[in-house]
């Protein structure tokens, strides 16, 4: 079969991938008094990543972001445990959060959160498990 | 220490996430995996203690208050099954440092190993009734994954049955929660409990109580919902086997006997009633399938459905007595049957088949394997000194103080059979006249011989300690025949 060009496709992709790792980041931080959070972010980050795949192959993927995502998942999930360890430190039950409002330079008084960090370990092992399956998958012949 | 009850969940749990980073380095995988089995172990130990000098431990995680966050209740009962689980996952990782090839190594087989910990451990601990479906999953796919590594035509077929049992069985558990969800309006187990109290449980509540027995029941292999059981446990690798035989069916007991002592104790006569007969029953098929097969695998799975069926039959008679030995007869089980199964590796690995017609005269060559194995099977029938004797003599004793004769006699008639099965296993397998094999060398099955006699040990040690055992087991016993302790425990009022 002849390769068709993907001349439209690929450009279109090329602007829309940072508006939905953009939108993702968004959905991410907001999650704490809006709707959203790690869940769905990761979620739509993996959807940014899949577009690229769609639109390239697995191999330009991997040129653009070099990561393996079997220990992004490892990561995410380490981070999720040790947020919640870390109330053992201070004698408290686990999962204890803590929170403080922190004057920071530019962003000036923000609340920070370590739910935040759970969050995160969260968002990671999203992105890392549905790109596994989704490469998986793909590689397989 | 206020985490305690936390540790045994806590420890496997870190362990599998940094197991992850490096799924290639055998060897670093194999040490992590054993020190940090044997940290859940200590940790386990040190909460029995704890829980002996000063009742029942609780953690609200996050700091929020009982019926409004999850708790995690260990009670002795908990406590107890956990060290167990702690103990047979220690020596099933040592067995499969030697029994293991390096493909299923290479493949996140601790990773999966620890996972099925946590999740093993985590619905024994657990006091949210949701919380424990949680724990469920985690347990279940971390044993889809073990069931199907390796890839092997049999495995990918038993491993589709698996899922799909197990798939319907959880949405028939949150069904269920959410039944109950819909009519108690809490998921806090001690509160649901009191809550059930107060309404004096209605019909619909029965109801609930017959759902919950379908779920655990397809978990934990009950009479008419055992059939997925014998051909699933049969397709993978013996040590993941051992695993399973030990543990997951033992969770959905628990299950059983958490929910039937903690909430559905107001109409006893219906609920138990079914409870009683559908153990009998369970009692009945195990035995039919440990007589009808020659394959070494086969009887030793039916012997698990036995066991299911005698446990459960002395928590459906509810007499402090018949509990305790189900309790005792419980803990018992879990540990002869991870070295029965790991006992029937050696000869699978030996041989270089399951099936008695393959086998003859082993006991020429390996006689530790052959009287180890004979043990285990005294131990498992229930001969006095050993293991099974004290907890079946308190429920055929609990069965006969409410009266009943049909379930005792049962269950004294299927001790014989169960004898009888596993000795088959010992005549033909290790007496006659010897065969050539070509499995393994016997340097390599006096190493897998090792961890093996360690677990029979602990069984025996189990059996003739018996009279240290009991405070323990009594104290377990406690919450499940007053609700009130537990519910006291957690809410704090």
């Amino acid at each position: 079969m002849k390769k068709t060009n993907d001349v439209i496709l690929q450009t279109v992709t090329k602007i829309i991938t940072f508006m939905i790792i953009l939108f993702s980041i968004d959905l991410f931080f907001s999650g704490h008094y809006t709707p959203g959070g790690g869940f769905i972010g990761g979620l739509m980050t993996a959807a940014a990543l899949l577009l690229i795949l769609l639109a390239y192959d697995i191999k330009t993927l991997q040129v653009i972001l070099h990561v393996d995502f079997k220990l992004m998942t490892a990561t995410g999930l380490l981070i999720a445990i040790l947020t919640g360890t870390g109330a053992l430190l201070f004698n408290e039950p686990f999962l204890k959060h803590a929170f403080d409002y922190i004057n920071l330079p530019i962003l000036g008084e923000t609340s920070l959160h370590t739910a935040v960090l759970f969050d995160i370990g969260v968002y990671l092992v999203v992105i890392g498990v549905t790109m596994t399956i989704i490469q998986t998958i793909g590689e397989s012949e | 220490m206020i985490n305690l009850p936390l540790l045994p969940i806590l420890i496997p749990f870190i362990t599998a996430a940094v197991l992850m980073f490096f799924p290639k380095r055998i060897k670093a995988q194999r040490t992590i995996s054993i020190i940090s089995s044997l940290g859940a172990v200590i940790a386990s130990f040190v909460l029995i203690f704890t829980i002996r000098q000063n009742g029942i431990q609780t953690v609200n995680l996050g700091g929020w208050d009982a019926p409004f966050g999850i708790t995690l209740v260990s009670d002795m009962l908990s406590a107890l099954l956990v060290a167990a689980t702690s103990i047979i996952t220690l020596f099933v990782i040592w067995f499969s440092f030697y029994y293991m090839d390096e493909g299923h190594e290479r493949h996140y087989y601790y990773v999966a190993v620890q996972f099925l910990l946590v999740g093993v451990n985590g619905a024994f601990t657990t006091g949210d009734i949701f919380n424990m479906f949680v724990f469920f999953e985690v347990m279940l796919i971390s044993s889809y994954v073990l069931i199907v590594l390796g890839g092997k035509k049999e495995q990918l077929r038993e491993s589709f049955k698996y899922v799909l049992i197990n798939v319907i069985s959880s949405a028939l558990f949150v069904i269920a929660v959410a039944y109950l969800y819909s009519i108690v309006g809490t998921l806090n187990m001690a509160h649901v409990s009191e809550r059930i109290a107060e309404i004096n449980q209605p019909g619909i509540l029965t109801v609930i109580a017959i759902f919950f027995l379908l779920v655990f029941g397809l978990k934990g292999g009950i009479f008419p919902l055992y059939f997925w059981l014998p051909g699933s446990y049969k397709a993978p690798p013996i040590p993941i086997l051992a695993l399973f035989g030990a543990l997951l069916t033992k969770v959905g007991i628990y299950a059983i006997i958490r929910t039937y002592t903690l909430f559905f104790y107001h109409d006893t006569g219906y609920t138990h009633m079914i409870l009683g007969v559908l153990s009998m029953l369970t009692i009945v098929v195990g035995v039919i399938g440990a007589l009808a097969y020659r394959d070494v695998k086969e009887i030793i799975i039916y012997n698990i459905i036995i066991a299911v069926g005698v446990i459960l039959y002395g928590v459906s008679v509810m007499t402090p007595e018949a509990i305790e030995g189900s309790i005792f007869y419980l803990l018992h089980d879990m540990i002869i049957k991870a070295a029965l199964f790991m006992l029937a590796g050696i000869m699978i690995a030996i041989v270089g088949s399951s099936h008695l017609k393959d086998m003859g005269g082993l006991i020429k060559e390996y006689p530790w394997v052959g009287w180890t194995f004979f043990i285990a099977a005294l131990s498992l029938a229930g001969i006095p000194p050993f293991s099974g004797f004290v907890g079946k003599l308190l429920i055929v004793q609990g069965g006969f103080r409410a009266e009943e004769y049909i379930g005792p006699g049962l269950i004294l008639l299927s001790s014989l059979l169960v004898l009888y099965s596993v000795m088959k296993i010992f005549t033909n397998g290790f007496w006659g006249t010897p065969k050539e094999y070509h499995g393994l060398k016997a340097s390599m099955a006096f190493k897998l011989w090792i961890p093996t006699a360690a677990v029979v040990v602990i069984a025996i040690a189990y059996g003739v300690g018996a009279e240290a055992v009991r405070p323990f087991i009594t104290q377990a016993v406690e919450p499940l025949v007053n609700p009130a302790i537990y519910i006291e425990a957690v809410l704090k009022e």
